[in-house]
């Protein structure tokens, strides 16, 4: 099948650091995957070269399509929300509604007004006049009615509050997501997408440092809690991170045996955010 | 909107006008009022004081002339003024709109990319060249258009006022109002439109590419750049080694990428020079044949390619700009 987005040796380099280097991925269709990383670990420059909105070295192809040459083309399948609440402050949600229904090829008025019912959103109403919550409710009615391939989000729920937080991502897997539909997600709050993403992609410093399915970080990764009497014996496997928890250890392990972890103690799977916090050690320092 | 093409750019329009009904509508419209208001207020003042010193200030000593049947010379003259006081109030608003289209054109590219609206209207199939050109259309076709429709209606209340105030005194004017030439003045104006686009090329260019281009303060840029170099250029001459004509530089280039906003700044000094002494003659300087003699030379289709070459700069900003 072919790849949604295919990147091979993606480079960018900003004055003094570099922003993308070296990444290769692939992205199927059909897959909502979580791009994960520190800030300033090159999230949105992989995301801006998707959508062609920056220049870069190396080959990417967008559902087959160049996003440096053939950007028109390819916005007509590709929809994204970059950061939150962009939408200019002038327009009114009629305005909105309207202008998008007379541009966008694939854009389902009715659709966009039955998501609009479901909010306290008045046609009349001036984005100024909203909230952060309300005026990304508009952007996501605007987005969702849209019959897009992909759908890219970076930080689409930054300071929004936990109620539409989880409506946010709520809305996303019952009325847009199908089989169809590929979705990437770049966020911080790692906890509340973790259970939607079906792959999950770390980067940092501009590398791909992890890119897996979540079955496949289940098998590989394993946590276990281990009583002090055994913790040397489990500090042999080269664990990936150790923490201490009510007088045990914690341990992160990346490949090992499992039959040799079950003899040390109980295993369960890593969270995201655990797995990210050992894989990232020493990012900042 | 048949094609897709015009269709798109027919919303891109009305984007642009949403986003400025402020200086493309109410600004006109409030001026014309107030405009209008002022002189209801010195129509009244005159009235009012006339009345306390038993003279009368308005036509007192051709007023005779109203009452009988004008010679055709007379008629002429009362057509022309009429047409005057149409244009004068044309001429206010548009002094307005350069301001409004001067200011539109330097946000126009820059404001969605500070406000970040600009990942918004990107993530729309929208191509960079067909946003830039709205621009272009709604600041140099759209905006004169409402100015023009605005300008129109209060020269006609102008008028009205005029005549209304007259038959307070027992003159009779409304006769007189066949003698002004509203639909020949109406295609004086429409037909400068054009005009106005092509001649403002090089300052909507200039301008939306420093719109397009600053990463802040797009503005000074704007203003400060050519008058920097205008500066320098002089400092050279001065010392003796003459690159360009320092003239030349403020009046061909400076001027014109900065000024060429205002309509009617092409009418220069020989607009005048065909044009004899007299009421009846004045307007010929705003006649289109007159206007468009300014099209017979070089420097204006100059004007027009570099202001074009501007905007393609701006497009490509537009496109590779990456701030927001």
């Amino acid at each position: 099948m072919n790849a949604v987005v295919a990147a091979s040796n993606l480079s960018k380099r900003y004055k003094n650091a570099a922003a993308l280097d070296n990444a290769s991925f692939r992205i199927e269709a059909g897959r909502i995957v979580g791009l994960i990383g520190p800030n300033g670990a090159g999230k949105t420059t992989a995301l801006k070269a998707i959508l062609g909105l920056t220049d870069f070295q190396g080959e990417l192809s967008v559902l087959g399509l160049d996003p440096r040459k053939q950007r028109g083309k390819l916005m007509e399948q590709v929809c994204f929300i970059a950061d939150v609440a962009v939408l200019p402050r002038w327009i009114r949600v009629r305005e909105a509604v309207d202008f998008v229904a007379n541009t966008h090829p694939r854009f389902d008025r009715k659709k966009c007004e039955a998501f609009l019912a479901r909010t306290k959103l008045t046609p009349n109403q001036r984005v100024k006049q909203m909230s952060k919550g309300m005026i990304v409710q508009l952007h996501l009615a605007l987005v969702m009615a849209i019959d897009a391939r992909l759908l890219v989000l970076d930080e689409p729920t930054l300071g929004l509050d936990i109620l539409y937080r989880k409506q946010f991502y709520q809305s996303l897997l019952e009325d847009y997501f199908d089989e169809n539909k590929t979705i990437i997600v770049t966020t911080h709050q790692v906890e509340e997408v973790e259970h939607i993403l079906t792959d999950l992609m770390f980067i940092r410093d501009g590398r791909i440092v992890l890119d897996a399915d979540m079955d496949a970080v289940g098998e590989r990764f394993a946590e276990v809690m281990v009583g002090a009497d055994k913790a040397a014996e489990a500090r042999q496997l080269k664990p990936l991170d150790e923490r201490q928890v009510f007088g045990k250890s914690i341990f992160l392990f990346d490949g090992a045996d499992r039959a040799r972890l079950e003899a040390l103690g109980e295993i369960r799977r890593p969270s995201v955010s655990d797995l990210f916090v050992a894989t990232m050690k020493g990012t900042y320092a | 909107m048949k094609t897709p093409v015009l269709n798109e750019m027919y919303w891109l329009v009305k984007r642009e006008f949403w986003e400025h009904r402020g200086g493309f509508l109410w600004a006109p419209v409030i001026t014309g009022g107030v405009f209008l208001l002022l002189n209801l207020m010195g129509i009244i003042a005159g009235e009012v004081i006339g009345a306390q010193h038993g003279m009368h200030f308005m036509f007192n000593d051709q007023i005779h002339l109203l009452d009988h049947t004008l010679s055709a010379d007379d008629a002429a003259r009362a057509g022309a003024l009429m047409d005057m006081v149409m244009y004068s109030t044309s001429f206010i608003i548009s002094i307005v709109l350069g301001f409004v289209v001067f200011f539109y054109c330097l946000g126009a590219l820059y404001d969605d990319r500070r406000d970040r609206s600009l990942l918004f209207w990107k993530s729309l199939p929208l191509s960079d060249s067909a946003t830039v050109l709205s621009k272009v259309v709604a600041g140099t076709v759209l905006a004169p258009v409402i100015a023009m429709i605005c300008g129109v209606i209060t020269g006609i209340g102008m008028l009205l006022l005029f005549v209304i105030a007259l038959s307070f005194h027992g003159v009779g004017a409304w006769h007189l109002l066949v003698y002004a030439h509203p639909f020949r003045v109406v295609a004086n104006l429409v037909g400068t439109i054009p005009l106005y686009a092509l001649w403002a090329l090089p300052s909507t260019g200039w301008l939306l590419l420093c719109s397009a281009w600053a990463r802040s303060k797009p503005f000074l840029w704007a203003a400060v750049l050519p008058l920097a170099v205008g500066m320098m250029l002089g400092w050279f001459n001065l010392l003796g080694t003459r690159v360009v004509g320092s003239g030349w530089y403020w009046g061909d280039v400076c001027g014109r990428i900065l000024l060429s906003v205002f309509p009617g700044s092409w009418l220069g000094a020989g607009n005048y020079q065909n044009v004899s002494s007299g009421t009846e003659h004045a307007l010929d300087a705003l006649n289109l044949g007159n206007a468009y003699g300014v099209m017979t030379t070089p420097s204006f289709w100059i004007g027009a390619v570099a202001g074009l070459a501007l905007l393609a700069g701006a497009i490509w900003f537009r496109r590779w700009r990456d701030d927001a």
